[in-house]
């Protein structure tokens, strides 16, 4: 089979575990695995018009803004109009989820597509499908951006009458496009919002396009953007040669499908055309592209360029999420592909880990939230790959709500110091007058990124996504990898919190107001008078306090934060939390008998069942003689705690703030320096990213220049000397008959009467010789 | 009468005579010839020697009208109307060449305070 030769080398691996759709259906009676997809999607209902509020607000927003723009409004106007839209739709979001019945219905805006030709019909229209997955996605992209709307409207305050319009215009297409994206009832809507949030980015991320370094990091993020969405459009492509539709609700209710799907959990791949199976490796690229995974992650931390509620809501809580609702979404068609889902859990991985290498040696604090963002969408796609739709989804809301905290916290920071981001010249700003909130918040996103034991809603989606990953046959490596990594982050994240937000207070300005127009510092007053810069830099440098708007966004963010612990625990029994039973009612769901079988063992302390897998019997997962959730919680929350802790002891100020074993007394001197001189080259190597970008500079840029500039010589000489010889061959007989054209009349006459007496003689020699032969 | 009847005949043969023309021998079409080749010659010879664009253009006229000679010295030759027809035509095109090529000789006067046709020798190739 095509699949199995381009990937024997994961044949290793997939032989030494149960595919992950070989599974017997343990939850019971059911017969068909397909079963439950077919309850799901066999009475698709039609919803309410209201519901296209949600999309269309943000598209108004966008219009407004542009209109703004186009008479020059130097207000804050653009700010308030899209926080009211963006209000609404998330209102109106709300009550889609309080009204919702339990079946999932489309809502049609107008006709798009509607092609029929013989038999066959080709529809994608413009109308929306609404699951809970659906909801649940809608809920934060909508509550997220409307928070960081209001946000941005101090945020980027320096810039009204510039790019403030700019920047909510974009921000309102984002939001669009993304509710295109997550609602689209068909592929190509998805499509559709798939390259317009791509679109958005760019724009977002060159917002300050006078800086070098933000147009390279726009075009990086675009066009390692296309070849993710190449794969994309492949699979969508393939999904509607092989399927027929791209519509949700025709795929999803196709008997093909369903019988692929019962193929493959009884382990019989066999069956299922190779053409079905490279659907999902296809979408896969897709999500890999768009989600930063390796090896396509590097567009992410350059996207750091944009502004800071850029880099919250889309490149850390909405955008980056859209591969894993692409794979949560299509989670059947994943199903029945042999490899894509080892694939799918095996990349998230090592993700998870690189970044979190990376992150540990960076000094810039939003690039190590870039990298922990790298590593935690890795977190998500190994959940996929294991079989936790549900882990994945519950990390992604989690993750939402801690992320953009601690890029909105960190975002103050910049925005306070001038542009200031380096670790090593801040210190102790929780300190500082004005900046309490913002530390107290701050401390309480770092808790939720390392996942501190059952005090964070992080601890409790990484935790899940761990459990699962020892349940899983086959994946105990992966689940040793991602606790590693839960440990990094654990260090790296605390290293950021003790050496910015803890200490002696030390500050040094960034340069932002002296050569940016990125103007986010106090300096307006000074800014006429740039040769002064330096000495008031030093002299005069008062951290500019945030105001009420981005304090109140980090309360609000920091309770979701904590708020989401509860949504562990309603609905636990059933579905292992409020998220899983979302899950649980939308296209995503599956019951992994694995994390059934150990949830049975969890609860009723029996190791009864036991599930068949294509290698034998497997008796549920223990973890050093625990059940697999009780022993990762034990392992994860110590490992959380250890990470903290040396973070403490390496970074950690002197004193109670360092834990009472941190010894820092300034600001760029820690114990850690000590300590890196001794690794070699290592930490070398991790602040310079493990040479990736250069390693693709090499492998992959370079030949291409190399071959654009031989192609480029080619054309230069060999076609355009071809055209220029046609060119050329009329100038030289032109120039061989020129002398001809004396320009003296005489001389033209001459040789006219010349050609006539010629002409002449010929005749009369003709003459006389026919005369003279008649 | 008679005589009256008899005059009216004479005149009637005449006409006749007239309008059916017979044939011009040789000798009697040699002599036009002549003098429209030495017209010709004489145009040709002009045209080549000489430079003032107005003698130039005259000298074209001369060939021209030998060319109308020979055609109505052909033409009763043979007994045909084409030749005439053909030379009336030619006289239009003629008269219609003249006032261009005259309008032309004075616009190129004057941009160059010259006839001579070796004013414009650097219109070469």
């Amino acid at each position: 089979m095509m699949t199995s030769s381009l990937l024997s080398g994961f044949t290793s691996f997939t032989n030494t575990i149960a595919s992950p759709a070989t599974l017997s259906d343990s939850s019971g009676g059911h017969g068909g695995a397909a079963d439950h997809l077919v309850e799901m999607v066999s009475h698709i209902g039609t919803g309410p018009k209201w519901v296209l509020l949600i999309v269309f607000l943000p598209l108004v927003g966008f219009v407004l803004n542009a209109i703004y723009a186009a008479i020059g409004n130097k207000s804050k106007l653009p700010a308030w109009t899209t926080i009211a839209l963006l209000a609404v739709a998330f209102v109106t979001t709300l009550t889609m989820f309080l009204q919702y019945e339990g079946t999932p219905y489309t809502v049609h805006a107008f006709d798009w597509l509607n092609l029929h030709y013989g038999e066959k019909s080709f529809v994608a229209n413009f109308s929306f499908y609404v699951d809970k997955l659906t909801i649940l996605w809608m809920l934060f992209v909508t509550g997220l951006a409307t928070l960081i709307a209001l946000y941005a409207s101090e945020y980027m305050s320096h810039d009204i009458g510039t790019g403030y319009c700019r920047f909510y215009a974009a921000f309102g297409l984002f939001v669009f496009s993304m509710s295109c994206l997550v609602m689209g009832d068909n592929l190509l809507m998805l499509y559709l919002g798939w390259e317009g949030v791509g679109l958005c980015s760019y724009l977002l991320i060159g917002y300050f396009y006078k800086k070098p370094s933000a147009v390279a990091a726009a075009k990086k993020a675009f066009i390692v953007n296309r070849i993710g969405d190449l794969g994309l459009a492949l699979g969508v492509y393939l999904t509607f040669v092989h399927f027929g539709t791209v519509e949700y609700a025709a795929l999803f209710q196709n008997e093909t499908l369903h019988s692929y799907i019962n193929a493959a959990a009884i382990g019989d791949f066999s069956h299922i055309p190779a053409e079905a199976q490279w659907i999902a490796l296809f979408l896969m690229v897709g999500a890999f592209g768009k989600s930063a995974q390796f090896p396509l992650y590097v567009w992410l931390p350059d996207a750091m360029e944009g502004p800071t509620p850029v880099s919250a809501l889309i490149h850390a809580a909405t955008m980056v999420t859209a591969g894993v609702y692409l794979i949560a979404r299509f989670y059947p068609i994943f199903l029945v592909s042999e490899h894509a889902l080892p694939i799918v859990a095996w990349i998230g991985t090592i993700t998870a880990l690189l970044a979190a290498t990376i992150g540990m040696a960076q000094f810039d604090i939003k690039r190590i939230m870039a990298y922990s963002t790298v590593s935690q969408l890795g977190y998500m796609f190994a959940a996929l790959g294991v079989l936790s739709t549900t882990g994945a989804a519950f990390h992604v809301l989690t993750h939402a709500f801690f992320k953009a905290l601690l890029f909105l916290a960190c975002g103050a920071v910049m925005h306070g110091f001038a542009g200031q981001l380096d670790l090593r010249k801040l210190s102790g700003v929780s300190w500082m007058k004005g900046w309490g909130i913002v530390g107290v918040t701050m401390l309480v996103g770092c808790m939720n990124l390392a996942g501190l034991p059952y005090i964070t809603s992080g601890f409790y989606s990484k935790d899940m996504i761990l459990a699962e990953a020892f349940i899983t046959p086959g994946y105990r490596v992966i689940g040793w990898i991602l606790v590693v990594t839960a440990i990094l982050t654990a260090y790296y994240t605390f290293r950021v919190y003790f050496r910015v937000f803890l200490g002696p207070q030390h500050a040094e300005p960034g340069d932002e107001h002296s050569d940016h127009d990125d103007d986010h510092s106090h300096s307006e007053d000074h800014h006429h008078d740039a040769g002064q810069h330096g000495d008031h830099h030093s002299d005069h440098f008062h951290p500019h306090a945030p105001g009420w708007a981005v304090n109140t966004v980090l309360i609000i963010l920091a309770a979701c934060s904590m708020l989401a612990i509860s949504l562990a625990y309603i609905d636990k029994a059933e579905h292992h939390g409020w998220v899983g039973s979302m899950v649980a009612e939308s296209t995503a769901s599956f019951h992994s008998p694995y994390a059934e079988e150990a949830h049975h063992a969890h609860v009723e302390h029996t190791t009864a069942h036991a599930v068949a897998g294509p290698v034998g019997t497997l008796a549920p997962s223990t973890v050093f003689g625990m059940d697999a959730h009780t022993a990762l919680i034990l392992i994860s929350g110590f490992g959380a705690i250890f990470g903290v802790l040396a973070a403490a002891y390496f970074h950690g100020p002197k004193g109670w703030q360092g834990l009472f074993i941190g010894g820092r007394t300034e600001a760029d001197k820690c114990r850690m320096d000590g300590v890196a001189k001794r690794m070699g080259p290592i930490p070398r190597l991790a602040e310079n990213k493990w040479f990736v970008d250069e390693i693709y500079a090499m492998i992959f840029v370079k030949p291409l220049r190399v071959i654009s500039h031989i192609f480029h010589w080619i054309d230069k000489l060999l076609l355009d000397g071809i055209v220029n010889l046609f060119g050329f061959l009329p100038r030289v007989f032109a120039w061989i008959i020129r002398p001809s054209q004396s320009g003296v009349l005489q001389g033209y006459a001459v040789s006219m009467a010349g050609g006539l007496v010629i002409l002449l003689f010929v005749v009369i020699v003709v003459v006389m010789r026919s005369g003279g032969a008649a | 009468m008679m005589h009256a009847f008899e005059s009216l005949q004479l005149v009637q043969s005449g006409i006749a005579q007239l309008a059916y023309p017979s044939e011009m021998s040789n000798s009697v079409l040699a002599p036009y010839l002549f003098v429209s080749a030495a017209m010709f010659a004489i145009g040709l010879v002009g045209f080549l020697t000489r430079k003032n664009m107005i003698i130039m253009f005259l000298c074209t006229e001369l060939m021209f009208q030998a060319a109308g000679l020979a055609l109505i010295a052909f033409g009763r030759h043979h007994l045909g109307a084409d030749g005439q027809t053909f030379v009336i035509f030619v006289l239009c095109v003629a008269a219609a060449e003249a006032a261009m090529a005259l309008a032309l000789v004075v616009l190129l006067f004057r941009h160059r305070e010259s006839l001579s046709a070796s004013a414009w020798k650097e219109l070469n190739g």
